[in-house]
This record gives structure tokens, C-alpha cells and sequence, in this order.
């Protein structure tokens, strides 16, 4: 909590080394604006001391337009850089976390953690918009203006410039101070606000499941009920909170108040001139405005605080762990596992493995879920690291291998292929976006997709994915299938579904399957006896070790 | 809001009912002014109090107008050093405004969200009376984007239309004020503040509405790519795609990028342009009265006053672009609002005893340009009879079980029980013959008693702990008793325990036909073996109808139903299991 209420996050120049150019074009800006303002105040009194004596002065008048102008765009400059950077920290935060994914890898994406970097990268980190442009500008201003409005008061009248020196810490002070108060006495008040703010989203996720035991209508009441009681609770609330607002808007009155009346009374007394007590009057509030409205919009610009910090949090966790070397990787060869332990924090999936495949072997894996079987693929396709042990492709440490050239020699079956958002052939040609397309419809028809195709009101250019046509489980696995075929990779890596219950073509997809691990060296996650025939040894893993079955 | 209304929410996770959109509101089908005038009628009732809040509002920014020309008049009058009685009145003034308006403030901001939060009450009690004649809304996000809808509700009243009416009221004031003072002058300022309070509002808000328009589909766009990339990321690891996605991704990132800095230089024009005029109508005011030879004093502080006004006026603008912004919302509220009852109610009482359910060529559609969720289902049910149907997630198990309560209707085909459509049977105590422990079982955040409760009002503890011990939670219950509280969701108990409560409430209610949907999910084998033979002992020569994706302790079943892509692919008796290897 603590890290994500100040008002500004220095890991930002860190990360988005461009926004240092841009904070030093706010502080810049910002001082012109102060500029700006105290020169179409001076003017402008000027104008008005002379229309008090029913002169024109032109030349006032001319000035303070300009300098308004010049304020105005001034202002709006400051605004524009602002959502520059919004926009441009939110893209560079979004390369970056996006990058982190494919520094480390699908394993490092534990279910949770995916779900939470796909909402914060797409609308998470919209909420910087208030922050950048709503409250970063009047911080800026905030101290800008001051200290243009104390130096004219300073020259102008030096009891006025002491008297808003005085109040002026008082709004961030008396903002401090009330805002603590107020969660003080508040916080048991809070606590039962969220509980009943939350009841209006609890009964309408649970109104399935009241219509379900036919209570739904008995609930209307109860809704009303709640909310009614939610407001009284949230009044007591707001007639403390509110009590912030009203001292800060005291703290700008009164200082108005508070200048005008002695410096009327020297007036009386012709101890100044009126272009001096114009000038005093007109630049007192302006020396609050900016304060006050970053007080004001501070709270709405705390979402956007949050993502950021959110991200920060994701972007170090992300820190380092790079996979993979720069060795070219051989090809063909054994590949020996030796000694393999990968343990999680609470598991251990692998327990010191030792397993040879010799190029042509097919080694089927069988045993139980969750035995170790999918963590022995995940190795090998470089998403999970050996906790110890290593493993070596035709002598070499996969680990010093360049992952995406070692990839290039692997056809991954997964058991739930991913649907992209693009066409089907696309999504068949992931990887070889310029496959030809005669390869790609070939491919199709080996994994026994034709019918699926054909079945597509475009057929291979029907797109899949969000927002697109779904296919069901045993359409995915003949769209991994097809990857692979087109792909025609030497070493092939597949996971056969435990529950495809797809009768009706589950023998054309065995088919297709056995001709697909034809003739190349493959690890074979089996749960079908057609696909243990294709072996040539199997492999039962259980409670992460690796029993060699003899085969009749 | 404002992208929400437009955007897809790529976000969702697919779920075992994919795109159930029946009960989302799109929110495109009533216009702007008659959604604004819905949503207002909810106002009426409390519409002296909103007076109320509007004049208070409009009297702070009169006294915040007023501190200024007063000021200015104590000035412009003590220059010409007149005695100092002259200035007393004016003194006071300035003092009582100083305090007044802050005092105002504060009185406003309580009064108007007094109101607004018992407007809301009303509103939040009609909308969810309207939602349950709906089916249901499948999607977490879907849900919480009706609360953020409903929170709408009250930016409009508090950040639109009060400021609008105070600045509204004001300008009236002012305009009225100069008009005793001179007619000519009054226009000038009259037409000024057209400009700045009318013009300029009307146009940031076209440019917030157009702004948002260009920005939807390209959120929803890189949403799509964020969710392949992160979700589809081994996918993309293993085939080296990964360089070519995330370079689409950046390019819509960028584009993104480069469409807000645009439209974030046009509104801070619209800003920078009523900042500049607002100078120019209080020069042209007080050259204008010069003219007309209006007395000195009262030039400067007719100057200074329209200023004040004149930045008044821009906080027009900022209530004119939450407005524009709020619109998508305002809209799915009205639309939820004016509904009326969808399939209302059949009158025939629910058959006590036994029921015989029946579904043929039973077909249902989510979308018109997707697959069927289920194609052509047949299934008898007659008294007695248990069922378990079997597939993979997206197969359909979780719409066929929402047919049977009644929840969802069916597209093609028909649902009978003894001999007559569901439909005509009263909904609410169809629950009586149909229920219980369903895909989207919710606890709610209250004590386990009440949440048991639901399922049979009048049950005694006894009946309560009882249908905890079948459901295998009999010693959790011991333990803690029943008034402990499970938190949001059950958040407070293990994934185990929570599913054990909600099957307990289904064993509670003991309908004529029990459906359960994945029972067992989350228990270890052991455990769900146990518990499964309980419930189903319970049950007697009652039916049931199980969804699972085990394959074990199926044998008890007379009848096994496998579906794949909405479809039936096999159907079998209770061999089918030992055949298949389970």
C-alpha cells in the first residue's frame, strides 16, 4: 500500500528510460506556464486599475490576452506530453512484459499468473490514462505555479506573499492529516462498506444458483434492503471524508479573503496602488488551483498507480533467467538424460532420471497422470530446466544450446492446441507463415482435418480463435497433428489426450498419427494400445521415476 | 466504460458453455436520449431532493463567483479612499462567501450523493428483479461489468448533470445580473459564455464519443493478441512463432499508441481554446461597458466575474466528456431497465412424486455464426433412472444439465416432462422437481446455514448437518459449526470443502431428479469415490443425472452418454465403462 501512494514511482525512469526526456519537458513546461500566469495576472490588473480610472489600456490588455493564450497552450502542452508518455509507457510496459513471457518461457506462466499478465497488459494498463493526465500535469503546476506566485507577490506585496507562504503547506498538510483521520476513524466503516458494496455483485453472481433452489424472487427485497442499508453506511462515511474537501476549499477561500480585505485597507490607507492589489487578488487562488485539483484527482488516479506498480512487480519477478545459450545445436544424435531432478515448490515431478533416445527410437511413456510424463516432454522442448542433472543432445548441454534453432528440429503434438486468432491455415502454418499453400492443405488432409475443413464456411481460411469458430477437442488434436506434419521435424514430441472420445474419427486420427511418428525419432506420451504398437520401447513413469517395460 | 461498451472481452475464460450470451446486454439497442430519460425516471420520485443538491451546488459556485467580485469591488472602491464605512459591507461580504462557499460545498456533495446513492438503491433492486427472468449470464466479467454499469448511474447525476445545472443556473444568474446593468453588455457576455459553457462542451463531447469509437476495436484487437501471446505462448515457443505475434502485437500497440496521443492533442485544444476565449469575452465585456459608460468599479468587476464564469465553463467540459463516456453504460442499464419479463412464466404446478423427463433432437445455439452448443440430444429420463454423461470441456454436459432445470431453452427440439413442455410448468418451484449442484454453483458470502438454507427454507439443523454428512463434510460441520461464514464465494474454505457445501445444498433441496455437475471436482479420488457412493445411496431408486469427467464408479449407472462438439458420439449401458478401460 504504502509503495503505491506516493505520487510518483521512480522504477518508472527505470523502466521507460524515454519518460526522463519527458518529465524534464513537464518541469519546463511547467515553469512556463508559471511564467504564463503571473504575467496575465500583472497585465490584466493593470487593465483593470485603468478601466477603474475608465481608461483603455491597449497594451494591458494585449499583453494579458497573449500571456492567457500562451497559458492556455501552454497548459494544453502540458497535458499532450503527458498522454505522450501515457501512451508511450503503456506500449513500452506492454513490450515488456510481453517479452518477459517469451524470455521465460510457457513454464514460467503458471496458470494464475497468466491470467492476471493477459488482463493487465490488455486493460489494466488503461488506467494510466488518469493518472498521466489528470494528476501528473498539476503536480507539475503545483510546484511551478507557487513558486511563480510567491516571487510576483514577494515584489508586489510582501505581506500577501508571507500570508499565502503561510497556508499554502496547509492543503497538503490538512489533505495528510484529514485523509489519515479520516481512515482512522473510518476503517471499520470501510471494511463494512466493501462487504456491502460487494453484496449487489455476490446476489447476481449467485442469482443462477437462487433460481436454481427457486429463491430469486424472495431476493428482490433483500437487494433493496442491502443497498438501502449500504447508503446510510456510506453516508456516515462521506460526512467524514468530505470534511477534507471542505478544508482544502476553506484553506483556497479564505487565504482569498484573508489577502483582500488588508490589502483593501492599505488601499484606504493609499499605501499601494491598484495595479499591486489587482495583481494580489488575481494571483492568490492561482497559487492553490493546482494543488487542489492534483488533491482532488489523486484518488481517481490511484488505479492507474496500482497497474503500474502491478507491473513493476511482474516485470521483476520476470528479472533474469534468460533461457537457453548460443550453440548451435546438432543434429541428429542421442539425447541422454542424466541424472534429471526437476522439482517444484511443493512437488517433485522428476526424481534423478536417467534415459537415452537413440535417433530412430520411438519410447512410448505410460503411467498414471501427473506422473512425469508431460515434465519429461516440457524438457526436452526447453519450457522447464533441470532442478539438477543435465541433459545432453549429441554430447552438448542442451542448456548452452540456442533454443530456437534446437525448436527447429522438433514437431510438438501438444493435447490442447492453442487456436489463434488467424485463419486455420495459418494456424496450421504457425511458424512457416510462408508455407506454400498446396503444403498446408496437404498437411490438413495427413492429419485427417479434411473433413473439418470442408465442414468451415471457408475452409481454410475460416478464422479460429477469440472471437472466432471454436473447434472441439479432437478438431484441436488433428490441428496439432497437421502443425507437425507441415512442420516435418526429425524429432517428434507428442501428447496423446487422455480423453478423446471421438469415436467416430478416433481411426482416422489413429492413422494418421502412426504415419505422422513414421520413420522419425519421437517420445510418445500413450494412452491408446494403437499408439504403444508404434513403439519401438516403453517407458512407464511413476512418481517421477522411469521403469523400462519389456516389450513382447 | 467507454471502450467496454463497444469492445469484446477477450479476457473471458472459455468456459464449458462458450459465449453464453444470452443473459449480456449489448446495450445498442436504445437510443441515447430515451436511455437517459429511463434511467432518469428513477430520479422522480426523490426529485426535491436533487433540487435540493442542484441549488446547493449552484449557490458554491455563485459564492465562489461572488468572492471574486466582491473582492474586486472592495478594491476598485478602495482605491478612491472612501470612508471606511464605505467598505464594511463589502468586508463582511467577502468573509461570508470565503467561508460560505466551502460550507455550501460540503452541504452539495452530501445532499447529492444522499440522493444519487438512494436512486441507485432502487435502480440495483430493479435490476436484479429484471435478471431473473433472464437467463443467465455466464462470465465473471460480464457480471462486474453490470456493477461498474449501475455505478454509472451515479457518475451521471454527480459529475454530469449537477455540474450542468449549477454552472446552468449560475450563468442565468450572471447573464440577469449584467442585464440590470446594461443590456448590451449582458449580451456580449450572454453570447461568451455560449461559446465556452455550450459550443465547446458539445464539442469535447463529440470528440470523446468519436475518440472512443476509433479506440475500441483497436483494445479489443491487441486484447487478442495478448491473449494469444500469453495463453498461446508454448504453442509459440515450440514452433519459433513467437518473433512474428509479437511483432503484430507491437504494431497494434503502436497504432494504440499513436491514436491516443492524437486524440489527446485535439481535447486538450478544446481545453486550451476555452481557456484563451474565456479572456477574450471578459475583455470584450469590459470594453463593451466602457462603451456604454458604465460607472468604473463596476468594469473591473464585471471583468473578474466573467472570468470566474468562464472557468466555470470549463468544468463543463469535463462533464460533457464523462458524459459522452458514460453512455455505453447508461445504455445496458436502460436496456435492463425497460425490459419486460422475458418468457413469462408457465401456470401448471410441478408434478409431486415422480416426473418423466424427456429430451428430443434436443438443439441449442449461443451464436449464429458458431457451431451448436448441443446438436440433436435424445434422452429419456423416467422416474428412478441415473444417467451420467461423460466428454471433454466444451462437449456440451453443462448446457444439456441447463436445459433440464429450465435455465437455458431449447433452440430445436423439445423438453418434456410427462408429456408437456417444461416451459408451461411454473418456474419458480420447478426447482422441486428439477435441481442441484450446477457448473456455476455460487456460495454467497454469508454463514453456512444460510447458504444451506436456500436449498429447503424450513430445514431444521438436524436435516442441515445431516446433508452435510452425506456430502462428506459431517466432520468439517462438528468442528465449526453452522454459523461460521465462507467469505466472498466461499473464499474462506479449501476448494474441497467449498465443494462439498454446495453439494450438500444439493442433497439438501432432494428434488425428483438430481443434476450434478462435476460433484466431485477437487476432492482426491478416495475421497470423491466415497463421497459419490453417499449422495447416490442417499438417493435411493431416485434419479440422477451425473456430469463428470471421471470414469470410474460409473457402474451404478444405468445409462452413459458421451458427448463430444455438442454432439452424442456414444451412448452406453453400464458395460460401456468396463469396455472403455475406466
Amino acid at each position: 500500500m504504502d509503495s503505491v501512494a506516493r505520487p510518483f514511482d521512480p522504477r518508472l525512469l527505470r523502466q521507460v528510460p524515454s519518460t526522463r526526456r519527458d518529465v524534464v519537458l513537464l518541469g519546463v513546461l511547467g515553469a512556463a506556464v508559471a511564467i504564463a500566469v503571473v504575467t496575465a495576472a500583472a497585465a490584466l490588473a493593470r487593465a483593470l486599475a485603468a478601466a477603474v480610472e475608465l481608461r483603455l489600456d491597449p497594451a494591458a490588455i494585449t499583453v494579458f490576452l497573449l500571456a492567457l493564450a500562451a497559458r492556455a497552450a501552454l497548459t494544453s502542452g502540458l497535458g499532450v506530453v503527458a498522454a505522450r508518455m501515457a501512451a508511450t509507457v503503456k506500449a513500452s510496459l506492454r513490450a515488456d512484459l510481453l517479452g518477459a513471457v517469451g524470455r521465460r518461457g510457457p513454464g514460467w506462466l503458471a496458470g494464475q499468473r497468466a491470467g492476471e499478465l493477459a488482463t493487465l497488459t490488455g486493460r489494466g494498463l488503461d488506467a494510466l490514462d488518469g493518472y498521466f493526465t489528470g494528476y501528473l500535469p498539476q503536480l507539475v503546476l503545483g510546484v511551478t505555479v507557487p513558486v511563480g506566485v510567491l516571487a510576483m507577490l514577494a515584489f508586489a506585496d510582501l505581506a500577501s506573499a508571507v500570508i499565502v507562504l503561510v497556508t499554502l503547506p496547509l492543503i497538503p498538510i490538512f489533505g495528510i492529516l484529514v485523509g489519515w483521520q479520516t481512515r482512522v476513524a473510518t476503517e471499520r466503516q470501510w471494511r463494512r462498506l466493501s462487504m456491502l458494496g460487494g453484496h449487489f455483485l455476490d446476489m447476481l453472481s449467485g442469482l443462477p444458483t437462487l433460481k436454481a433452489f427457486g429463491r430469486a424472487r424472495a431476493q428482490v427485497a433483500a437487494v433493496r434492503e442491502m443497498a438501502d442499508r449500504h447508503r446510510e453506511a456510506t453516508m456516515r462515511t462521506l460526512r467524514i471524508a468530505f470534511l477534507s474537501a471542505l478544508v482544502l476549499e476553506l484553506v483556497g477561500t479564505i487565504s482569498v479573503a484573508l489577502v483582500a480585505v488588508p490589502v483593501g485597507l492599505r488601499l484606504l490607507g493609499g499605501g499601494m496602488t491598484l495595479a499591486a492589489a489587482f495583481t494580489v487578488l488575481l494571483l492568490t487562488p492561482e497559487a492553490y488551483a493546482p494543488l487542489r485539483a492534483a488533491g482532488t484527482k489523486f484518488h481517481a488516479s490511484m488505479e492507474g498507480l496500482t497497474a503500474l506498480d502491478q507491473a513493476f512487480t511482474l516485470l521483476a519477478a520476470a528479472d533474469g533467467g534468460s533461457a537457453g545459450g548460443a550453440r548451435t545445436a546438432p543434429r541428429g544424435g542421442p539425447i541422454e538424460l542424466r541424472g534429471v531432478t526437476v522439482a517444484y515448490e511443493r512437488t517433485t515431478a522428476l526424481r534423478d532420471v536417467d534415459l537415452t533416445v537413440r535417433p530412430g527410437e520411438r519410447i512410448a511413456l505410460v503411467g498414471p497422470s501427473g506422473g512425469g510424463k508431460s515434465t519429461l516432454l516440457n524438457l526436452l522442448l526447453g519450457f522447464t530446466t533441470p532442478t539438477a542433472g543435465r541433459i545432453l543432445v549429441d554430447g552438448t548441454d542442451l542448456a548452452e544450446l540456442d533454443l530456437d534453432g534446437w525448436r527447429r528440429q522438433l514437431g510438438w503434438v501438444p493435447q490442447r492446441a492453442h487456436l489463434f486468432a488467424d485463419t486455420l491455415a495459418a494456424n496450421i502454418a504457425l511458424g512457416t507463415p510462408d508455407a506454400p499453400r498446396e503444403s498446408i492443405a496437404q498437411a490438413a488432409r495427413a492429419a485427417a482435418l479434411g473433413p473439418v475443413v470442408d465442414a468451415l464456411p471457408q475452409g481454410l481460411d475460416t478464422v479460429l480463435g477469440e472471437r472466432g469458430h471454436g473447434l472441439s477437442s479432437g478438431e484441436r488434436q488433428r490441428l496439432a497433428l497437421a502443425r507437425a506434419f507441415l512442420r516435418d521435424a526429425p524429432l517428434l514430441l507428442l501428447d496423446e489426450p487422455t480423453a478423446r472420445l471421438d469415436a467416430a474419427s478416433e481411426q482416422a486420427v489413429v492413422s494418421s498419427t502412426l504415419s505422422l511418428v513414421e520413420g522419425r525419432t519421437a517420445l510418445l506420451v500413450a494412452h491408446r494400445p494403437a499408439l504403444l504398437a508404434a513403439a519401438t520401447r516403453v517407458v512407464r513413469v511413476d512418481q517421477g521415476t522411469l521403469h523400462e517395460l519389456v516389450t513382447a | 466504460m467507454t471502450t467496454s461498451a463497444a469492445s469484446p472481452d477477450a479476457f473471458a475464460p472459455r468456459a464449458d458453455l462458450p459465449e453464453a450470451e444470452h443473459g449480456e446486454v449489448r446495450g445498442r439497442g436504445v437510443p441515447g436520449d430515451a436511455a437517459m430519460r429511463r434511467v432518469l425516471a428513477f430520479a422522480y420520485p426523490l426529485r426535491w431532493r436533487f433540487v435540493g443538491a442542484g441549488l446547493l451546488a449552484a449557490g458554491t459556485e455563485a459564492a465562489g463567483l461572488g468572492l471574486m467580485a466582491a473582492a474586486t469591488w472592495l478594491l476598485a472602491t478602495a482605491a478612491g479612499q472612501p470612508p471606511l464605512i464605505a467598505l464594511s459591507i463589502a468586508i463582511v461580504l467577502v468573509r461570508a462567501l470565503a467561508i460560505g462557499r466551502g460550507v455550501l460545498r460540503y452541504g452539495e456533495r452530501l445532499a447529492s450523493h444522499d440522493a444519487v446513492l438512494r436512486m441507485v438503491t432502487e435502480v440495483r433492486a430493479r435490476i436484479f428483479a429484471a435478471l431473473v427472468d433472464r437467463p443467465p449470464a455466464r462470465r465473471a466479467d460480464a457480471l462486474s461489468r453490470m456493477v461498474s454499469d449501475v455505478d454509472a448511474v451515479q457518475d451521471l447525476v454527480i459529475r454530469v448533470l449537477l455540474p450542468m445545472a449549477a454552472a446552468g443556473l449560475v450563468a442565468v444568474a450572471a447573464v440577469g445580473t449584467a442585464l440590470l446593468a446594461d443590456p448590451a453588455t449582458a449580451l456580449v457576455l450572454l453570447a461568451g459564455l455560449l461559446v465556452t459553457g455550450v459550443a465547446l462542451p458539445l464539442l469535447a463531447a463529440r470528440l470523446a464519443r468519436h475518440g472512443s469509437a476509433r479506440l475500441a476495436p483497436l483494445r479489443a484487437a491487441y486484447a487478442v493478441d495478448t491473449v494469444d501471446l500469453v495463453h498461446g505462448a508454448a504453442d509459440l515457443a515450440a514452433f519459433g512463432a513467437r518473433p512474428e505475434y509479437e511483432a503484430r502485437g507491437a504494431a497494434h500497440a503502436d497504432e494504440l499508441a499513436r491514436v491516443e496521443r492524437a486524440l489527446a492533442r485535439r481535447s486538450f485544444a478544446v481545453d486550451a481554446a476555452a481557456t484563451a476565449f474565456g479572456g477574450v469575452t471578459a475583455m470584450a465585456v469590459m470594453i463593451t461597458a466602457m462603451s456604454r459608460g458604465l460607472p468604473g468599479v463596476w468594469l473591473a468587476v464585471l471583468a473578474v466575474a466573467t472570468l470566474a464564469a468562464g472557468e466555470l465553463a470549463l468544468s463543463l467540459l469535463a462533464a460533457a466528456r464523462k458524459g459522452a463516456e458514460i453512455q455505453g453504460s447508461l445504455r445496458r442499464v436502460a436496456e435492463l431497465l425497460g425490459e419486460p419479463a422475458t418468457g413469462a412464466s408457465g401456470g401448471l404446478p410441478v408434478p409431486d412424486g415422480s416426473v418423466h423427463l424427456r429430451l428430443r433432437g434436443a438443439g441449442v445455439r449461443y451464436r449464429a455464426d458458431a457451431p451448436p452448443a448441443l446438436h440433436d440430444i435424445d434422452l429419456d429420463l423416467p422416474p428412478g433412472r441415473r444417467v451420467a454423461v461423460v466428454g471433454p470441456s466444451g462437449a456440451g454436459k453443462s448446457t444439456l444439465l441447463a436445459l433440464l432445470t429450465g435455465a437455458i431453452a431449447v433452440d430445436t427440439g423439445s423438453v418434456v416432462a410427462d408429456g408437456t413442455p417444461i416451459t408451461a410448468y411454473d418456474r419458480e418451484r420447478w426447482p422441486a422437481a428439477v435441481t442441484g449442484l450446477l457448473a456455476d454453483a455460487h456460495l454467497f458470502h454469508a454463514s453456512v446455514r444460510d447458504n444451506l438454507l436456500l436449498a429447503r427454507p424450513g430445514a431444521t439443523d438436524g436435516e442441515l448437518v445431516a446433508a452435510c454428512r452425506t456430502a462428506g463434510l459431517g466432520d468439517w460441520v462438528d468442528a465449526h459449526g453452522l454459523d461460521v461464514r465462507v467469505g466472498e464465494d466461499g473464499a474462506e474454505l479449501s476448494g474441497g470443502q467449498r465443494q462439498r457445501l454446495a453439494l450438500a445444498r444439493a442433497v439438501l433441496a432432494d428434488p425428483q431428479v438430481l443434476l450434478l455437475d462435476e460433484p466431485t471436482e477437487g476432492l482426491d479420488p478416495a475421497q470423491a469415490d466415497a463421497v459419490l457412493a453417499a449422495v447416490l445411496a442417499h438417493r435411493g431408486d431416485r434419479s440422477v443425472v451425473l456430469v463428470t469427467h471421471r470414469l470410474t464408479g460409473l457402474d451404478a449407472f444405468d445409462e452413459v452418454l458421451v458427448l463430444d462438439g455438442g454432439s452424442v458420439r456414444e451412448r452406453g449401458t453400464q458395460g460401456w465403462v468396463r469396455a472403455h478401460g475406466g
